[in-house]
């Protein structure tokens, strides 16, 4: 019978390494994942993932199970993203990098994909929805951002969340409701019904622009 | 906000609260029936909740990122570099200090809690000679504790002590004096 994570991570404070090498590749993936959506720098969210784990096992001696195992890691993990983001050199960055790929972006014309290539086209099309997804759930507030990604991607319970993100369960629905509205405006060329799903917008010499 | 056909502004705000849960499969029957009831009475909501769902599933077309294959070597490390919790045994540079350090303690406990031969009557009465000298001095000790009690005797004994040398032969008759 599978451990619970719980259990796991009694065991890790009972001094079983191996246990711990269970959680790691358990959540490993997950982590890195949620901290690069929070970040949007894989190298940074690598370093705050293991970050994460290293403070996992650090307090594995104080570990007391009085909640689950998962809000308990997110919490750390969505500190550590919060306070990186809102570090100014990260911060900086990331402005210089949007302005760079903002600049003519209205005026950019839109790219008939159907005419392409089909592999091709499909390649190019899904990197283009990627990172226009990425890209708006990165211009969320950073809280709503990290309630969106514990709820779409993360799959974590309302409580969890809230837990995690210190705030009632109202007001987390409240947040992610203001979060999804903001999603969907920002991803109507990929939603509404009325614009076809196929076209992206592609920069001067007919390469998406994304 | 949201429409207002066959529903009030109140109900079409209330919704807010509600829709996520029932997109997301989370909502209870009761909550769940409740907006299917105001939605299908809503136009304007309908149109906002079909746009959710859009948004719902567009946001699975974002790739998961996997961690570099140094991911866990780097972790390894760090975990490596941290400082060790250090329990009292750690302290002992080697585990022969740590055995002998053992035998001190032991052997300081028994000698602590073993009886002493000048307090047990029975043994002193069968005591060598230089324990009865010892024994004596005690005696003398408890004799003179009412002029050791007496502060003005011993502040005396200090102001004596500063006196030059030659003076310092009649100090026996002083003590003798204020005995």
């Amino acid at each position: 019978m599978a451990r619970t994570d719980v259990q796991l991570m009694l065991d890790v404070k009972a001094g079983d390494e191996q246990s711990f090498e269970l959680l790691l590749r358990k959540y490993r993936t997950p982590l890195v994942n949620f901290l690069y959506r929070m970040v949007r720098d894989t190298a940074v969210a690598e370093d705050l993932a293991q970050e994460v784990f290293l403070r996992v096992y650090r307090a594995r001696q104080e570990y007391a199970p009085s909640a689950k195992f998962t809000t308990w890691m997110f919490r750390i993990a969505t500190n550590l993203a919060l306070n990186s983001v809102r570090d100014n050199r990260h911060r900086q960055m990331e402005i210089s990098m949007d302005q760079q790929v903002d600049s003519g972006e209205s005026e950019q014309p839109v790219l008939e994909v159907a005419d392409r290539a089909p592999s091709v086209e499909q390649e190019l099309v899904a990197r283009c929805r990627a990172e226009m997804i990425l890209k708006a759930i990165h211009a969320l507030p950073e809280k709503q951002r990290a309630a969106v990604l514990l709820h779409k991607y993360q799959e974590l319970d309302y409580d969890e969340i809230a837990r995690v993100l210190e705030c009632s369960e109202s007001a987390l629905k409240s947040l992610l409701f203001r979060a999804y509205e903001t999603l969907r405006v920002q991803l109507a060329p990929l939603v509404s019904p009325t614009v076809r799903m196929d076209r992206v917008p592609v920069d001067r010499s007919g390469q998406p622009a994304c | 906000m949201f429409g207002k056909e066959k529903s009030s502004l109140h109900q079409c705000a209330a919704l807010e609260s509600k829709l996520i849960e029932y997109l997301d499969g989370r909502a209870r029957p009761v909550e769940r029936h409740a907006v299917e009831e105001h939605l299908s009475g809503c136009a304007s909501c309908r149109l906002r909740a079909e746009e959710f769902r859009a948004v719902w599933s567009a946001l699975d077309d974002l790739p998961e990122v996997s961690p570099s294959p140094a991911f866990d070597a780097a972790l390894r490390a760090r975990i490596a570099a941290e400082p060790a919790r250090r329990g009292f045994w750690d302290w002992m540079p080697t585990p022969r200090l740590a055995l002998a350090v053992t035998a001190l303690v032991v052997m300081s406990v028994w000698l602590s809690s073993r009886p002493r031969v000048a307090t047990n009557p029975s043994v002193v009465s069968q005591a060598s000679p230089s324990s009865q000298v010892s024994a004596e001095s005690d005696f003398g000790m408890i004799r003179d504790l009412p002029v050791l009690e007496n502060f003005d005797v011993v502040s005396k004994f200090d102001a004596l002590s500063e006196l030059p040398v030659a003076q310092a032969a009649s100090r026996g008759e002083v003590i003798k004096e204020t005995r």
